[in-house]
């Protein structure tokens, strides 16, 4: 007979290699998903132990203990305690610790045995605690927490082993000592007398010659400098952006082309009809023209992931704590908002870190300002169609300047109007703590950067097989239907339900030079941004015939004025034009409200922005 | 070096420079104007490993007021505000 399912968890502090385990054990075996009613991401993963056991891992929030400060650590607090609804309470529970910061981690498990779930404390990390001369009495430590202790190296090969061979040994007997659960909140005495209780076991079993890793202390010199460190910051976001830009064209060229031929092969294998021009204008080079900015955002995500595994996204948190906290955000903020230039959805969504609501109310507000990824093809395409590539300074392309002025753009309206916020809504209150660990710097590892890449690419290439794509569907049904008259002359789309809803918007548009094309793009453009590209493509490659298709930039640049291409970007930088963003911040809220709010304040945003840009631009004689 | 721990004079640790170092002496979390309330604060501070006894050393401090301090406390680097760090007494 089979063995049933047997239900790990992963606990542990912030940063002690929970996610790492996670990766070891699962490999690509993993599933993410929401838990139900909150959006806090759930990832579950599976494994077979040596002896053959089927078993399905979580990984936890980090937490520093069972409190449950915020949305994120009460997942971890009711999961351990079974109390998290439709989920199986952990069979066994892996403490995970960093070994060269067992402190923290001791006063949790000793916390966390009051459950009485089965536990065992993974030291991982160890591989740096023997580099830096920490010795730890294993069997000691085993016998005076009372719970059985393994070493990991999370990022070895390998460096798994005994926990799996551990795993296989305590499964074994597990339903034997079923264990009652006397965990309640501690007071601050209980805390204290633990944190005493978890130093004297330490002292007892741990011998700590600890040299403090000195190439932090080095790094941090530079980093964590008040005004060096700064300028550091600047200069990777700058590296960034230029990086978002000019590394990423052979590729995006690449695949342009291949799309190209591949609408060339289907125009001439197949006899011209419906057929013909649904696969050529709506499938190949609607679909195509959004996977072609893949390489973009593999970057952006390869950039954020790095950091954040290198370490430096803590300390990006600590210096821009004050600066941001004078636009009324919370030093917390940064790093939702940094990965709000990914996407907003998993930048509001991470803005759980942040505990106190206002802060976070504020962060969600703004986060939608901050150019995610799906921006980068409208950006990209404008720009290169209107912007010459040429280099100013000597060394610096013009294009990924317009670019960055674009980032920075959205940038400081959200400052602004999280200051505005703080100043108008929020008041009267004293601004939310800011604590935080400083994690040792680490090498950033190539698997799992690899694994968080492949995720996010995935999801993005999903995205474009199924939003997007029937998208382009619905957006090349409305501009090649119905067909024109017999013996018409104008162009086909003239006659179509395209034609008929765009210049029906257009009155309302044309103030900021928008023509009824864009207004048709902009419809779809609200399921996801990224389509806009696409369905300008569709609707004037329909209107144009094949050349059109093959160049959507040189088309637009001969069919737009510059002041209209220069509105347009002011318009993509603020405007709402995301419905899963929106769904986003009507669930992380709870309220309708909020998400009126953002979307109201951001159309009115964009159609302001516009409006001066137009209006500027033709008075300077780009009309 | 005769300057012990026991001698020195008591200051929160909100007002220490870059530089210092310390020996935490007991917390107190009244009157900090942090938003937390008392008990709130106290538990975060013995959570992140602030305890009577800790060893202390404010390693680095923010651009705009010197504000927030990294501080090392035994082994690991915490970032906090001063506004908090006030309920830290050490010497
Ligand atoms: N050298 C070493 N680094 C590790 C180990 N486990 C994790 N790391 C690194 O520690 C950092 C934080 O790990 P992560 O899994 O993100 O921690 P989490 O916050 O607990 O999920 C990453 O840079 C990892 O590469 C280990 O056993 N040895
Ligand atoms: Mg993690």
């Amino acid at each position: 007979m089979e063995a049933p399912l047997l239900h790990l968890a992963l606990v542990g502090t912030p940063n002690s290699g929970k996610t790492s385990l996670f990766n070891a054990l699962t490999g690509s075996r993993q599933k993410v998903a929401n838990y139900p009613g909150v959006t806090v991401e759930r990832k579950e993963g599976f494994f077979v132990t040596p002896l053959g056991r089927q078993v399905s891992v979580v990984d936890l929030p980090g937490t520093y203990s069972l409190r449950g400060r915020s949305p994120d650590e009460e997942i971890t607090r009711d999961f351990v305690l079974g109390k998290a609804s439709g989920e199986a309470t952990p069979d066994l529970v892996l403490c995970v610790a960093d070994s060269t910061n067992l402190r923290l981690t001791i006063r949790l498990l000793l916390e966390l045995k009051r459950t009485g779930r089965p536990m065992i404390l993974v030291l991982n990390m160890f591989d740096i605690a023997s580099r830096r001369g920490i010795s730890v009495d294993v069997e000691r430590l085993a016998k005076e927490l009372g719970v059985p202790v393994v070493t990991s190296i999370a990022v070895r090969k390998g460096g798994t082993a005994d926990l799996l061979n551990l795993t296989d040994e305590i499964s074994a007997k597990l339903a034997a000592e079923p264990q009652e659960n006397t965990w309640r909140a501690l007071s601050v005495a209980e805390l204290r007398a633990t944190q005493r209780e978890a130093d004297r076991i330490i002292t007892d079993c741990v011998s700590l010659p600890s040299r403090p890793d000195t190439w932090t202390a080095r790094i941090d010199a530079v980093v964590l400098h008040p005004v060096g460190g700064l300028v550091v910051l600047a200069a990777i976001l700058f590296v960034m952006f230029q990086a978002v830009f000019a590394w990423a064209q052979p590729l995006m060229e690449l695949l342009n082309s291949g799309f190209d031929a591949l609408g060339e092969f289907v125009h001439a294998t197949l006899p011209a009809g419906l057929l013909q021009s649904f696969l050529q204008n709506g499938v190949i080079s609607g679909v195509g023209s959004v996977i072609v900015f893949l390489p973009q955002i593999i970057i952006i995500f390869l950039f954020i992931l790095l950091l954040e595994d290198f370490g430096y996204m803590a300390r990006a948190a600590f210096l821009m704590d004050r600066i941001m906290g004078g636009a009324g955000l919370h030093g917390r903020a940064f790093i939702p908002l940094l990965s709000s230039f990914a996407c907003a959805i998993p930048g509001i969504m991470a803005t759980r870190v942040i505990d106190n609501k206002r802060d976070r109310l504020t962060t969600i507000l703004i986060a939608p300002l901050m150019t995610c990824s799906a921006r980068i093809p409208v950006y990209t395409l404008i720009i290169s169609a209107f912007i010459p590539a040429k280099d100013v300074w000597g060394f610096i392309n013009l294009q990924g300047l317009v670019m960055f002025g674009l980032y920075a753009t959205g940038i400081v309206s959200a400052l602004a109007v999280s200051f505005l916020i703080k100043f108008f809504m929020l008041r009267d209150y004293a601004p939310a703590p800011f604590m935080l660990e400083l994690p040792d710097y680490k090498m950033p590892r190539l698997k799992s950067i690899a694994i968080g890449v492949t995720t996010r690419a995935k999801m993005f290439l999903h995205r474009a097989g199924t939003t997007i794509f029937s998208m382009m569907v619905l957006i090349w049904f409305l501009a090649s239907f119905p067909q024109p008259p017999a013996g018409a002359t104008e162009p086909a789309i003239d006659f179509s339900l395209a034609a008929i809803i765009g210049k029906a918007i257009e009155p309302l548009l044309a103030p900021v030079g928008f023509n009824w094309q864009i207004a048709v793009a902009l419809i779809p453009g609200m399921a996801a941004r990224e389509v806009a590209v696409a369905a300008l493509g569709t609707v004037y490659a329909i209107e144009g015939g094949k050349e059109a298709a093959e160049q959507i930039g040189q088309v637009l640049a001969t069919k737009w004025s510059l002041a209209t291409a220069l509105s347009m970007l002011a318009w993509y930088i603020f405007a709402p034009q995301c419905a899963s963003t929106l769904a986003v911040i009507r669930r992380e809220t709870g309220s309708w409200v909020w998400m009126a709010t953002t979307f109201g304040y951001m159309l009115v945003l964009a159609y302001a922005a516009s409006l001066v840009t137009y209006n500027v631009a033709v008075a300077l004689g780009a009309g | 070096m005769t300057d012990t721990h026991d001698t020195r004079p008591h200051l929160p640790l909100g007002l220490a420079q870059r530089g210092y170092t310390g020996v935490i002496q007991h917390l107190s979390a009244k009157d900090t104007g942090s938003a937390l309330s008392d008990i709130e604060l106290e538990s975060r501070l013995i959570e992140l490993g602030f305890v009577e006894g800790a060893r202390v050393e404010v390693l680095h401090e923010g651009l705009v007021g010197r504000d927030p301090i990294a501080v090392r406390v035994d082994n690991i680097t915490i970032a906090v505000r001063r506004r908090e760090a006030m309920a830290i007494i050490v010497a």
